[in-house]
């Protein structure tokens, strides 16, 4: 396929997200609406009568009617102000943008952890069925479906902080000896690199290493497993033993043809997987005191904070569209079937 | 060593594991391909072509076993060779064309890359010239616009095609055995006698021998030196290909060409042969053509098959002698053959084996010249 239809087809998919937006935001307005809870009541304190509730109410506007309230909503996004936070009182947006870095950096060091352990695995146990690696695999993927994750991150804590005493306190994401770096990317690995500070790169690291690790083995299963699969599957095509019978090197044949193809459905778990750990990542940042989007959620949602909740569930929905997005492009890079009719 | 057969299938078993059990997919096949000849190998399907072709290329399933017998490429063994061994062979010195064209081709690697692979390994192509390379082996096969070609993905390819860029693969490095399993299903008629020239003169110019499996028994009448004939996991008759066609031996070969009368039927539309191919997973009667033979003698049930050449008794035409010369010892009953000379069981080794063009069979009771005709 020629360059340019590739880079069409990208455009096309980048275009084809902006309905997604729109109604991620429609979707978001609704749901916080049909939240159980009145803010206003909440707002006004426990000593407020009717009058001062219906004042409340008033000033934050949710005496209009859904419609004009939708509008004035999507004016306000349109202008980056999400509103503010109930609880801090701080604008929503600046809560989440300090936030969602902590998060994303626990989530993809999490996914990098669990792809270099999963895909090896199972390409491995896929090129030696029933061999000790094949039932290694076998045993992860049994055990990452069936242990929940806040039980991995205690038992992770118990042993490695308790018993051994070789990671730091499970606090947040820094021992409070050390400064966070200065604000780059927000995320304190990089930052801390880009600053040439590699003490606090190791100190961030030690403090990443129990909660990346919770959540990649929860994210280990379905990756190793569709690995596995996908190689099996792979690997007795038909194309493959046409590349053996023209005696192809045997690693050309299991990375250039087997491999490659079976990468295909593999990418398609990793988006699946990437959701799945964000949605995850609250357990594990209540878990580890890790102060990222997923646990100021659950705060916002039992104090009815309506607008933290609409800007968290806005923000993730828009992660959610943009993972996508990249798993279509890069699903449009490798397989050249993909955008063509019929 | 001159006449060492390019192919040699001695005596083989194939067995698979399965999780439905062991299926008994060759038993005692044995055949040879020498340099510059045609060999077809016919029958039904599920008869074992395949399975055959992937052993002599040392690439069956890991499910499959090799039981017994002997496979070797000039001389050298397949069969238990080492993987690395077979990898310097394969692609150079024999390669193989598979039945299913559209599968066969890594569906998202261009072709030209695909062909490019197999010369930058074998062919001493380099990172620079393999695209011309590649187009040349191209234009080889008589693909007009080669370089186009070269470029497109195989879902971008008509099935007829996809067969022509997996022939030219195939060809790329010059091999010294092609392997063609069913090459010019699906191609139209001129195609298809393109294809078959071309092998054919690679077989006359370079010395080349092919295996070409087909269904069609035009086509194997036409472009064959000699015909295997498998039903069931057996090679039940050989030979030149015009005693062959002109006086079967084996019921089945008989009843194959009852069941093809005219030039456009091929093997897949036969609703002549009655029975079906028995379950190979199941226990086998020595014959695996029992249950459909209608000259099925009572010694068919008993004894193990006999290998018999015809003419092997000097000067009489349309009587059988055994192929190897000492019976064995617990031999029951012997045949009386037409003429009323004695047919002695043989052994089923591979410690004598006959002249590639004599025409064998084994079967109790093959059919005599004169019921043949
Ligand atoms: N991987 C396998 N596992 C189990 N059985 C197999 C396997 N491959 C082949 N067989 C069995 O071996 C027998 C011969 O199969 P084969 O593919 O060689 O037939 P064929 O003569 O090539 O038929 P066709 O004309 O349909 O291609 C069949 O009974 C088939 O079921
Ligand atoms: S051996 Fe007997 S049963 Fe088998 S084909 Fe010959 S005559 Fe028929
Ligand atoms: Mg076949």
């Amino acid at each position: 396929m020629a360059e340019r239809s590739r880079l069409e087809l990208i455009g096309r998919r980048l275009l084809s997200a902006v309905p997604s937006v729109f109604g991620v935001v429609l979707v978001t307005f609704v749901l916080t609406r049909a939240l159980p809870g009145d803010p206003a009541v909440y707002f006004a304190g426990m000593m407020a009568d009717e009058a001062s509730i219906a004042e409340v109410r008033q000033r934050l506007g949710l005496d209009r009617s859904w419609v004009e309230q939708f509008f004035a909503y999507v004016w306000n996004l349109l202008q980056g102000d999400l509103g503010r936070s109930l609880m801090t009182g701080r604008p929503v947006l600046t809560e989440l943008a300090e936030r969602l870095p902590a998060s994303l950096e626990l989530t993809f060091v999490a996914l990098l952890f669990a792809i270099g352990v999963a895909v090896p695995l199972g390409v491995l146990a896929a090129t030696r069925p029933d061999s000790w690696v094949d039932h290694l695999c076998r045993v992860v993927v049994t055990a990452g479906v069936s242990l929940p994750t806040f039980f991995t991150g205690l038992f992770l804590v118990y042993i490695f902080y308790f018993l051994l005493g070789w990671s730091p306190s499970p606090l947040g994401r820094l021992d409070f000896l050390y400064f966070p770096p200065p604000h780059v990317t927000g995320f304190y690995t990089i930052d801390s690199l880009l600053a040439g500070d590699f003490e606090t790169f190791r100190a961030a690291l030690n403090q990443l290493a129990l909660p990346a690790l919770t959540l990649g083995l929860f994210s280990l299963a379905p990756i190793a497993r569709m690995t596995r699969a996908s190689m099996l599957q792979t690997l007795s095509a038909d194309f493959v033993r046409t590349a053996r019978a023209m005696g192809l090197a045997g690693s050309t044949v299991l990375w250039t043809y087997a491999f490659r193809n079976a990468l295909l459905p593999v990418i398609t778990t990793l988006g699946m997987v990437f959701s799945f750990m964000l949605g995850a990542n609250v357990l594990v940042e209540r878990v580890f005191s890790w102060p990222g989007v997923g646990s100021f959620a659950v705060d916002a949602l039992v104090a009815s904070d309506y607008a933290a909740v609409q800007g968290f569930v806005l923000t993730m929905a828009l992660l959610f569209v943009l993972v996508n997005l990249t798993i279509d492009i890069i699903y449009t890079l490798i397989d050249p079937r993909v955008g063509v009719e019929g | 060593m001159s006449n060492v057969p390019l192919l040699e299938v001695d005596d083989v078993s194939i067995e698979f594991r399965t999780r439905s059990g062991v299926v008994k997919a060759l038993e005692d096949v044995s055949f040879t391909v020498a340099k510059g000849e045609i060999v077809g190998l016919v029958g039904e399907s599920g008869s074992g072509k395949s399975v055959s072709a992937y052993a002599a290329m040392g690439i069956l399933d890991a499910a499959g076993v090799v039981t017994k017998g002997r496979i070797a490429y000039q001389g050298m063994a397949i069969n238990g060779a080492k993987e690395r061994d077979l990898q310097a062979l394969r692609g150079r010195e024999m390669s193989m064309i598979f039945q299913s064209p559209r599968t066969a081709l890594n569906p998202i690697r261009t072709v030209g890359r695909q062909i490019g692979d197999v010369l930058r390994r074998h062919g001493g192509a380099t990172r620079q010239n393999w695209r011309e390379r590649a187009i040349a082996a191209l234009a080889q096969v008589r693909i007009p616009d080669p370089a186009r070609r070269a470029e497109a993905y195989p879902f971008e390819l008509s099935g007829g095609m996809c067969q022509r860029i997996c022939i030219a693969m195939a060809l790329a490095c010059e091999p010294k055995l092609l392997i063609a399993d069913e090459p010019t299903t699906g191609l139209d008629v001129t195609t298809q006698a393109a294809i078959m020239d071309l092998i054919a003169n690679l077989c006359r110019a370079r010395g080349m021998g092919a295996l070409l499996i087909t269904h069609d028994l035009h086509l194997a009448a036409e472009s064959c030196d000699r015909i295997v004939v498998m039903h069931a996991g057996h090679v039940v008759e050989t030979g030149p290909v015009q005693a062959l066609f002109a006086r079967p031996l084996h019921p089945y070969t008989a009843s194959l060409l009852a069941a093809t009368p005219s030039p456009d039927r091929s093997l897949d539309d036969i609703g002549a042969i009655p029975g079906n191919l028995p379950d190979l997973r199941a226990p086998l009667p020595p014959c695996r053509y029992r249950t459909r033979c209608q000259r099925a003698l009572e010694v068919c049930d008993r004894e193990p098959l006999p290998a018999l050449v015809e003419g092997k008794k000097e000067g009489t035409q349309g009587a059988f002698g055994p192929l190897h010369p000492q019976p064995t010892a617990n031999a029951a009953g012997q045949l009386r053959s037409g003429d009323g000379s004695a047919v002695a069981p043989g052994g089923t080794g591979g410690q004598n084996p006959p002249h590639p063009n004599h025409h064998t069979v084994r079967c109790w009771n093959p059919l005599r010249t004169e019921e043949a005709a």
